[in-house]
């Protein structure tokens, strides 16, 4: 038989034959597992907090895609003349004894005569919007500003870093409050807020990575071959610092969507009728002796989430992290 | 000079240029309101002349950097401007506040230092085990946790299902109606000056429920203060405490595995030596940082824990200031609570010294 290594054949045929086709196809797929995002993905799924963080963001996922599917009213409709319910009625669970003649509402009434479950349900959409575009927009800037920093050095990465020395002096959420403040309350403001506040984080993780990869050989070997700086940083440093920024990135959605919440609880963020989670526990946290449900549901969904993308961040750091490579969680 | 010495004004030097910058960054903020400056701090109903004189009087007329120079001029002095609803001076009321939070603040962050650390501690020797799992997934649900949802699930349960039952506890207030804290100056009959900087001062400790129920032996305002400050600072320490935890056990972890620990118990030291003596001393130099760095979680936390549990502290005036569009306040309290939490991160920087004496001193 022959080998893919002998390649002048006798027949001097410079087809394939299939048995050929399929050695190279197998020695190819090896190669392909052992490169190193499959190594990095295998060393994620050992990771328990990973796992559990994935499966419970993946549950979020779906609930916010079928929203409409699971939901048998809309997450701002009113319910008044339409079923016999009162304002912040207690949850209807049929299962749980609820009467069967009675509409089913499983997180009950809120305020404002909505389905509470509804609302929750919509919610997913809302917090997952934010967190994903909030932390988006802080790592794009944060890159780009790492990325000088750290490849520019001397004066251009002093002021960098000492004006995100600043931005970091202030805890971060207080400065998310004064923002809003200056900008004026509504979601998107919000949004804006706590992207700036956390663009330091990215920053520094970037300026880090690039402080370090900088200056080993495959780089000096491209700058030799004559690559630009633009080269250089797309397309040899960028991809080698990924890993911290995706952890760094994964966590600072939690901090995000937290933050957003906590924002909109005091009333600067999303303003109802949105179905924020935090929104509507500001609104209701006066009932919370009334109607406990109407705070207990939201918040819940609020820590859920948060926890999913947490367990998700700590799983991928103790994955990705060499220095951490012995030690599972 | 001693090389300890040294590095102490090294680093209050390095701190200057950052708390430039915040009253750069407060600065700015206050000229980016949108709109008249007059209107946004003197409120809507300012008249044209008001507005003239109130441009005139803070050289609102001036070029920017002299603006700058004014309003670093007036932060020195502790002058923080007016607030628009209370027509009273923003230095004045955040003395008359912060003690409040001050005392909340110190209860959570203490609560959640003598728990956290003791968790991770014991996460880390059982690593891997039932008890560790628990306690970081115990930690992780606490790091998630909104902190207003968790106060108003304690108030519901400890107000509302505890009622009547020995584990009741107020869900709002510092006090009991009908109780007063009575100023150890007055019951020491201490005569001051009013509205001079000695009763400012003396008011402001007055303030401080616990040190003066103390300082006049009331156990009975003490006790009062004290179950009105335990759902509050319950919900405030939660998340500090499960980063304190994650970040003792990590620390830990990683000074357990060192030889001259393997090296010690191959000795045939007591475990409970090992640990506390030669891995926790070696292991509090991360966790003191993570301490430091929760005062800002903690500040934070106060705007909504004091919101929710009506406690007249900075953070709930910060709130209210926010919806009622007092910009002086809000800008005077940012500006005051960011110094802090800079002033604290110092001392927790200089405490190195004394932690961990082979830190190099640069």
């Amino acid at each position: 038989m022959r080998t893919l290594l002998q390649p002048n054949s006798p027949n001097n045929n410079t087809e394939l034959s299939e048995e050929e086709t399929m050695a190279l196809e197998s020695s190819l797929k090896d190669y392909r597992a052992n490169s190193l995002w499959r190594l990095m993905l295998r060393r994620v799924f050992r990771q328990r907090s990973a796992i559990i963080g994935m499966v419970i963001l993946g549950l979020l996922v779906l609930v916010a895609l079928l929203a409409p599917v699971i939901t048998s009213y809309g997450p701002e409709k009113v319910l008044i003349g339409m079923e016999p319910v009162r304002k912040r009625a207690a949850p209807c669970i049929h299962l749980l004894g609820c009467p069967e003649d009675e509409p089913q509402h499983l997180m009950g009434i809120d305020g404002n005569v909505r389905d509470e479950f509804s609302r929750v349900v919509y919610g997913t959409r809302v917090s997952l919007f934010i967190g994903f575009t909030t932390t988006g927009f802080a790592i794009v800037v944060g890159v780009v500003l790492g990325a000088i920093s750290g490849y520019a050095g001397g004066w251009v990465d002093n002021v960098i870093m000492r004006l995100l020395d600043v931005v970091m002096a202030f805890p971060s959420l207080l400065l998310a409050i004064a923002i809003v403040n200056v900008l004026g309350r509504g979601l998107q403001n919000a949004l804006l807020a706590i992207a700036i506040v956390n663009i330091p984080s990215y920053a520094r993780v970037m300026r880090a990575s690039v402080l370090s990869i900088k200056e080993q050989n495959f780089v000096e070997a491209s700058r030799a071959l004559g690559a630009g700086h633009s080269r250089i940083l797309l397309t040899r440093i960028l991809p080698n610092s990924l890993s911290p920024l995706i952890v760094q990135g994964t966590l600072g959605i939690a901090g995000a969507i937290l933050s957003a919440a906590a924002l909109s609880f005091l009333g600067l963020g999303a303003q109802p009728p949105t179905p924020e989670w935090g929104t509507m526990l500001g609104t209701e946290r006066n009932q919370v002796f009334s109607a406990p449900h109407l705070v207990f549901f939201p918040g819940f969904a609020i820590m859920a989430t948060v926890l999913a993308f947490n367990l998700l961040g700590d799983g991928l750091r103790d994955a990705l992290d060499p220095r951490l490579a012995s030690k599972p969680a | 000079m001693a090389p300890v010495f040294q590095y102490i004004v090294r680093r209050i030097l390095l701190a200057i240029p950052v708390l430039f910058g915040i009253l750069l960054v407060t600065f700015v903020l206050a000229r980016l309101i949108p709109g008249d400056p007059c209107k946004a701090m003197l409120g809507e109903k300012a008249t044209q002349e008001v507005c003239e004189r109130f441009t005139r009087e803070h050289g609102l007329d001036q070029p920017i950097p002299v603006q700058l120079g004014i309003y670093i001029r007036n932060v020195l002095k502790g002058d923080f401007g007016e607030s628009i609803r209370f027509s009273r001076p923003v230095t004045i009321i955040l003395i008359e506040r912060l003690p409040m939070t001050l005392e909340l603040g110190t209860i959570a962050i203490i609560v959640a230092t003598l728990i956290g650390i003791p968790l991770g501690i014991i996460s880390a020797v059982n690593n891997n085990t039932v008890v560790d799992v628990i306690t970081m997934v115990g930690a992780n649900a606490g790091v998630s946790m909104p902190v207003y949802w968790l106060g108003l699930m304690l108030a519901y349960v400890f107000a509302l299902l505890f009622k009547g039952t020995p584990l009741a506890l107020p869900p709002s207030g510092r006090l009991t109606a009908g109780l007063t804290a009575v100023p150890f100056y007055e019951v020491y009959n201490i005569l001051l000056e009013p509205e001079s900087i000695k009763f400012h001062l003396y008011e402001f400790i007055a303030n401080l429920y616990i040190l003066n129920s103390l300082v006049t032996a009331n156990w009975k305002v003490l006790g009062d203060v004290l179950r009105h400050l335990i759902l509050p600072a319950a919900a405030l320490s939660t998340i500090p405490m499960s980063i304190i935890a994650r970040m003792t056990r990590s620390s830990m972890l990683d000074v357990m595995s060192q030889d001259y620990i393997r090296t010690a118990k191959a000795k045939g030291m007591p475990k409970r030596t090992v640990v506390f003596k030669h891995a926790l001393r070696n292991a509090l130099l991360p966790i003191a940082t993570i301490i430091g760095l929760q005062l800002g979680t903690i500040f934070a936390g106060a705007v909504l824990t004091e919101t929710i549990f009506g406690l007249a502290g900075v953070g709930r005036m910060l709130f209210e200031a926010i919806t009622a569009r007092d910009y002086p306040i809000v800008q005077g309290f940012t500006l005051v609570i960011a110094i802090g939490y800079v002033g604290i991160n110092l001392l927790v920087d200089i405490s190195y010294v004394f932690i961990d004496p082979r830190i190099k001193l640069d």
